[in-house]
């Protein structure tokens, strides 16, 4: 029982008493977002930069976790410590990701089946762990700006991830300590935030393209109702295609120069953040070259757009045929829509915006910044869901859920883009005379044979009475919940025998993993205070060492051999000071190598590498270092 | 349960609004009172539906009835809502297509169809021209060769609409059930056109 409490007059109550604050979250494959909406205003939450997108990436260091710009920038030197395009992975097993594991950056963890694990940093982690480090981050950083505790969260996914993905993402955020209120398709979170922000009314198809997944989805907007009548897409198609076909091209070219290679996963990691940047590049720009250093070997490879949307092609085409399909789900054609927006930081290549344009007949709608909008719908959800809202999104089953029948053949029983909640039974009889007991495989996917899709659930309905084959009838009923939830339940018509199941997915985390991890995270929240100061001066001393480590490979030649020892020996001693426990020493040899490094980051400013620069700590260095390498390169392109 | 009279608020034991729904003394949602896919609606059973005007009533109800709505309501609320939702959902769902209204209106009036799968056309004639459909289907190759075909079919669907709209208006049954899978096989066809053109764009 909680007593009331009276506080002494004149005093005011404990400011964190402010009331809790629902946020809404993109978290996409190779960004994330952070926002919060009040009185149907979203805003997207911002660092003291003003960036909004926080890179999904994750570094693992010895004693801490670093996700975003800092984790992005360690690529370049410790790949092998670096996570990224984890959301690939959410909800997939060890062996249906064996198939693509040659294109995929990372390590996998082949020992076990089951949920896939990568190797990274000298740790083994599930991709839920990996989503919960970088959720943990969006809700530090909503906490941070807002002042406010941050418990609940709609957070957004593709809109045609199978039940095992969405399973995944809600792991992730209870590891992450967050109470998912609805998980929304990405598509329909853009379309709430178009509708309620520009007023848009009609049938509009919403194309997204993130850096790892691909959906389109087509609503009907009208009355403050967001419906969604179809969708469809590729949870394996995004700009890291884009940026996988730049670095292919790449590294034929470099195999042409200097022969053949072998390149480790952490060489691969390094090409596909020079293609990256590469591709970015060149949505402004026609033209650019860049520097491929490998295996102790540098090669400068250049590009154009026309050659660049030469390689793209084909994957463009694709989303545009994904898009066919979604529009004849709906039985519209693209003249009878009132207008196509565009969603995803892919869609900033030309290529793409040149084609969706000539696909659909119109200019794509593009008001809302293509990075922010999904963030802005979940928040405005997030808000609906909270404190109630004028708008109501009506979405629907993104893949169609059935049983299997005789012959490993699947029954279809509700069809995708049905719209939730919904609820529907079919009947079914024996197969065999006396048939007491019938198993209920349940399955999700559009493919007619079972082995194609994927198996959510099984169960057995026992006790049925023993009668001629095909004489018992038996009530199977499929009831999706508005979260998407599916409970399948099977009765006896007869004597009302009846078992139920709520479906959970046989890729996702047991029960007793997620536990234990949970209360792995649990203590590790608990650990005094001592533990977090120590922990945060790890992070300061562990950031400095890679800003001085990436700034030494771009500018070692400006200092002269003392000082190169200085700075050498100022490193190693806060090597040493981060692998011991006791704060001040961290502190203060970070301190000394700050000093140590002053004049070095002096010089570095006084090259010019970017006037923007000017009055950048040496610690802050590294998170721009790609940007001037590409100005760099730019202006060399031939 | 037919009842005549709406039954007392289960929360407050008041008077429950004429539409059945929410409580007008309390303002609690009821439960939902299971009657035929048209009663969902307000409307009585028939062929000939106004389907923007179904679709306005439906979103109407959702609005109102929606579980996310009642994310902040008593339990018992919550899950009437989500029986509403799921009911008019469904309701919706087969209203919305003429096939399976139709399909929907035959059962309910006493004339079940076979179960899906199983249909057989015994007009020959109808058969007939099926078949030669199809093959005209399959010898399209190109987009506009399919969509030619289709338009074809398109305009069949709808004479075959307005026909059984008018079965239905005289009460033959018979002709309506014929009609029926005539529509279905038409509705088939366009399916799998829409499919082939697709193809061919690739």
């Amino acid at each position: 029982m909680t007593l009331l409490q009276i506080h002494e007059p004149g005093k005011t109550p404990l400011p964190h008493a402010k009331r809790a604050l629902a946020v809404g979250i993109d978290l996409g494959t190779t960004n994330s977002l952070v926002a919060v909406s009040e009185n149907a205003k979203p805003l997207v939450l911002r660092d003291a930069q003003g960036h909004g997108l926080v890179p999904s990436v994750v570094l693992y260091t010895a004693g801490t976790i670093q996700v975003g710009e800092l984790a992005r920038a360690a690529i370049k030197d410790h790949p092998e410590r670096v996570v990224v395009s984890i959301k690939r992975l959410m909800g997939r097993g060890a062996e249906d990701i064996m198939r693509v594991a040659d294109t995929l950056p990372y390590e996998l963890d082949t020992s076990t089946t089951g949920m896939v694990r990568v190797k990274v940093g000298g740790r083994t982690l599930t991709p839920v762990e990996v989503s919960a480090h970088i959720l943990e981050e969006l809700r530090a950083r909503a906490e941070r700006t807002t002042g406010r505790e941050v418990r609940q969260a709609v957070i957004t996914v593709p809109a045609h991830f199978d039940d095992a993905a969405r399973n995944a993402t809600k792991d992730a955020a209870k590891l992450a300590g967050l109470q998912v209120l609805r998980l929304v398709s990405e598509p329909t979170a853009a379309a709430l935030a178009y509708g309620l922000d520009k007023g848009a009314q009609g049938t509009y198809a919403i194309y997204d393209l993130g850096g790892g997944t691909f959906d389109v989805s087509v609503l009907r907007l009208e009355m403050g109702v967001f419906q969604v009548l179809s969708s469809g897409g590729d949870v394996m198609l995004g700009g890291d295609d884009f940026d996988r076909v730049v670095a292919e091209r790449f590294l034929e070219e470099r195999a042409r120069m200097i022969g053949a290679e072998r390149l480790a996963t952490a060489d691969v990691k390094r090409a596909l953040a020079v293609a990256r940047t590469a591709r970015e590049h060149l949505t402004q720009q026609e033209t650019g070259s860049w520097p491929l250093d490998l295996t102790g070997r540098l090669t400068w490879h250049s590009l154009d757009q026309a050659t660049l949307n030469h390689l793209i092609a084909p994957k463009v085409e694709e989303t545009l045929q994904i898009a066919r399909g979604v529009l004849d789900d709906a039985k519209l054609e693209p003249g009878q829509l009132d207008g196509v927006v565009l969603v995803g930081g892919a869609t900033r290549t030309p290529l793409v915006r040149k084609r969706v344009g000539e696909f659909f007949g119109r200019p794509p709608l593009t008001d809302i910044d293509p990075d922010e909008v999904v963030a802005l719908g979940a928040a405005l959800q997030a808000e609906a869901l909270t404190r109630g809202s004028d708008a109501l999104l009506l979405d629907v089953t993104p893949l169609s859920l059935g049983l299997e029948t005789m012959g490993g053949l699947v029954e279809k029983i509700v069809p995708r883009n049905t719209t939730i909640p919904v609820a529907i039974a079919q009947e079914f009889t024996t197969y065999q005379d006396g048939q007491t007991a019938m198993a209920i495989h349940v399955v999700q996917g559009e493919r007619e044979l079972v082995s194609e899709n994927r198996s959510l659930a099984r169960f057995d309905l026992t006790g049925i009475p023993p009668m001629t084959a095909g004489a018992a009838r038996i009530r199977v009923m499929f009831a999706v919940d508005a979260d998407g939830l599916l409970t399948v339940s099977a009765e006896e018509v007869m004597t009302g025998t009846r078992q139920e199941i709520a479906v959970k997915p046989s890729y996702g985390l047991s029960e007793t993993e997620l536990t234990a991890m949970l209360r792995a995270s649990i203590d590790h929240a608990r650990g005094d205070m001592e533990e977090r100061v120590l922990r945060e001066a790890r992070v300061d001393g562990e950031r400095l060492l890679l800003a001085i480590e990436s700034a030494l490979r771009a500018d070692a030649d400006l200092l002269d051999v003392t000082e190169r020892r200085d700075i050498d020996d100022g490193r190693d001693r806060l090597r040493t000071a981060i692998e011991g426990t006791d704060r001040t020493t961290i502190l203060d040899a970070v301190d000394a190598l700050n000093t140590a490094t002053e004049a070095f980051a002096a010089r570095r400013m006084d090259r010019g590498i970017r006037s923007a620069l000017r009055g950048v700590a040496v610690n802050t260095l590294a998170e721009r270092l790609e940007a001037p390498e590409t100005q760099q390169s730019g202006g060399r392109g031939r | 349960m037919t009842a005549m009279k709406p039954p007392a608020c289960w929360s407050c034991g008041g008077t429950v609004d004429a539409d059945g729904l929410f409580c007008a003394s309390c303002g609690a949602l009821q439960p939902p009172v299971l009657g035929d896919f048209f009663a969902r609606f307000g409307l009585t059973p028939g062929f000939a539906v106004d389907v923007a005007a179904l679709e306005r009533r439906y979103f109407e109800l959702q609005r109102r009835m929606h579980p996310d709505r009642f994310a902040a309501r008593l339990p018992k609320e919550r899950e009437y809502s989500l029986q509403h939702a799921a009911n008019v959902n469904e309701a919706l769902q087969t209203l919305r297509s003429p096939v399976r209204r139709a399909e929907y209106l035959l059962a309910l009036l006493g004339k079940a169809m076979r179960s899906s799968g199983e249909e057989t056309v015994d007009d020959e004639e109808v058969l007939v021209h099926a078949l030669e459909m199809r093959e005209e289907l399959a010898d399209a190759m190109t987009r506009a060769a399919v969509e030619a075909v289709a338009a074809t079919a398109r305009a069949e669907a709808d004479q075959v609409t307005a026909e059984l709209a008018a079965a239905f208006a005289r009460n033959d049954l018979t002709a309506a059930g014929r009609l029926t899978l005539r529509l279905k096989y038409l509705d088939k066809f366009l399916d799998d056109a829409r499919e082939r053109r697709g193809r061919l764009a690739a």
